[in-house]
């Protein structure tokens, strides 16, 4: 980069800073309420406090509704990377009949609206058994987030050279073993990425629990969030230490994954 | 050796692999088959029935009557227009903030990594959480209204939420909080691949910042732009999460959007048929403008 091309600092400095207030004051306000005595009118909240978090994790019960989100995220995300790396390396290795169709295909799925599959899967779920447990929500989230997943991973193994894969097949390795052996460990950054991104999706959904759950026990934490909003007197202490708790598992994911983003993104994944 | 084996290649395709790309798309071919295409189907035919859940001696057979009566309905058309000015001033909003926060972070400058990470971060929020957080803002008791009144400015009890006036924009707000950092993301991916080469190019050429800005680097984000803002607008346009919560469509359905109608229409009142009359409608009308879109986007394309 050369001199001139430099942009003046407060150039930089003055949007970023007024953009960043915007971005972390609501956050600065939830922890404010979750960690502030009841009460209390201070803007910062001290003395600490955790009986928010008593009252919600025990009171609220969202400590079993932490515990069916974590066990709903990771089945999402074991079963969409899994058909994902299949349909990925199908779509990125082979040329066969019909390829072009079934890209079309997925790419209009997109465009299906979650409001639209409410109905419909409620009658599927139910007539199989599955509504009210945790398996419909593992499921319809799995399909929702297979389509662009199986694209994504197609792009990333492209990016891999098949050559190092042939070189394992003369060595005597079969596809899967060859895939196994060459591709797999070079594909990580992708697989972080697409089950991040699974992970992230399926600990936010909220619509499809809310229709397919209906007993206390098997509540999600944006439902138990939603039920709190929609009591008539809101304890707010406990309604932010509740959005605490839905809120760092995602944060924690996204720290880890904000530098593949930008990076995957520019090597191309999705375009074309 | 690389040329070795790619010189072998044509030799190693067995004939029993014919088969082996359509085993590995089947998981992902049955359960989208059975969990997404087969609803779609399900969702025309239920549209044409009486269905309620709750009232089973009401169900039947009623042909279009479910789209005659959607064309009556005031809160239909009244979604329908909702939709279109929310999806336009949030696309729109998120577009230039999005822009315009990526061509900052994209300069090099001390705490890049950390400014990043932090302005991305509410792309990883869920709506439920994002109504949480900006429910305590607008709230009267706990947001920035109670304490603003404290030191002397505006009155005390006023929520943004509740006035059929500000809610609109009260929720636009907190959507473009969460939002902003989609575009941010991938137009920053975007900027990262054009080449250095070419503004030095154009400012040996004497261009201006602006000039270069106009001439270089927009022509370059258009592909980008258009696919970005067709995704977002499909997705504002579907996703029901932070109104659902936030403004419940109130006040006075004055925040309803058309899928969250449906949303209403079947979590709620369990009315299927008449749901499923609407979810067809809302499909249709969104196939139709992002068709619309597209062409209108290749047609200007063209025409440069």
């Amino acid at each position: 980069m050369t001199r001139a091309r430099q942009v003046p600092r407060w150039a930089i400095y003055l949007p970023l800073g007024v953009y960043l207030l915007f971005t972390l004051v609501p956050f600065y306000w939830i922890l404010l309420f979750a960690f502030r005595k009841t009460g209390s009118t201070a803007l910062v909240p001290w003395p600490l406090t955790f009986e928010h978090f008593d009252t919600v994790w025990n009171g609220a019960g969202f400590g079993v509704f932490f515990k069916n989100s974590v066990v709903i995220a990771v089945l999402t995300v074991i079963l969409t990377t899994v058909i994902a790396l299949a349909g990925g390396y199908a779509l990125a290795r082979f040329s066969f009949k019909g390829k072009g169709a079934i890209m079309v295909l997925m790419l209009c799925t997109q465009f299906v609206p979650g409001a639209m599959m409410l109905i419909p899967l409620f009658d599927i779920f139910r007539a199989t058994q599955l509504i009210n447990t945790l398996w419909s929500i593992v499921v319809a989230d799995a399909v929702f987030h297979l389509p662009l997943s199986i694209i994504l991973m197609a792009g990333f193994i492209k990016n891999i050279p098949v050559e190092l894969e042939e070189a394992s097949w003369v060595d005597g390795c079969g596809r899967f073993r060859g895939f196994r052996m060459t591709v797999l460990p070079l594909l990580r950054p992708g697989v972080v990425a697409i089950s991040s991104f699974a992970f992230i999706s399926s600990w936010n959904n909220f619509l499809f629990a809310l229709m397919f759950l209906n007993s206390q026990d098997q509540f999600t934490i944006p439902v138990g969030l939603s039920y709190m909003l929609g009591e008539y007197s809101v304890d707010f202490g406990a309604l932010a230490a509740g959005g605490v708790v839905a809120v760092v598992p995602v944060v924690l994911v996204f720290a880890y994954v904000q530098r593949f983003l930008v990076q995957g993104l520019s090597a191309g994944a999705v375009k074309g | 050796m690389t040329v070795l084996t790619a010189a072998a290649r044509p030799a190693r395709r067995r004939p029993r692999e014919r088969w082996t790309p359509y085993l590995l798309l089947a998981p992902a071919g049955i359960l989208l088959a059975v969990f997404l295409v087969y609803p779609i189907g399900s969702v025309v035919y239920y549209s044409l029935y009486k269905y309620n859940v709750t009232k089973p001696w009401d169900n039947g057979f009623v042909g279009l009557g479910n789209y005659a009566e959607m064309l009556r309905d005031d809160l239909f058309w009244q979604s329908l227009v909702f939709t279109g000015q929310w999806v336009v001033v949030e696309v729109s909003l998120q577009l230039v903030f999005g822009l315009a926060l990526a061509l900052v972070i994209n300069e090099s400058f001390i705490g890049r990594a950390i400014s990043r990470a932090l302005v991305f971060s509410p792309w990883a929020v869920s709506g439920v959480l994002t109504t949480t957080i900006w429910l305590l803002i607008y709230n009267p008791t706990t947001g920035f209204g109670r304490y603003l009144a404290d030191a002397g400015v505006g009155e005390y009890g006023t929520s943004l939420l509740t006035e059929p006036g500000t809610a609109f924009w009260a929720a636009v707000l907190a959507e473009l909080w969460r939002g902003v950092p989609f575009f941010a993301i991938l137009i920053l991916a975007d900027l990262q691949s054009i080449s250095g080469d070419l503004y030095e190019a154009a400012e040996v050429d004497g261009a201006g910042r602006f000039r270069r800005f106009w001439s270089i680097t927009l022509p370059h984000l258009r592909n980008a732009i258009i696919l970005s803002t067709l995704l977002r607008a499909v997705w504002e346009f579907n996703n029901v999460d932070l109104l659902y919560t936030l403004t419940g469509g109130g006040p006075g359905n004055s925040t309803m959007t058309l899928p969250l109608y449906v949303a209403r229409k079947a979590v709620d009142a369990k009315e299927f048929g008449y749901g499923s009359a609407l979810t067809m409608s809302a499909f249709v009308i969104l196939a139709v403008c992002s068709v619309t879109y597209l062409w209108l986007a290749r047609a200007g394309k063209e025409t440069e």
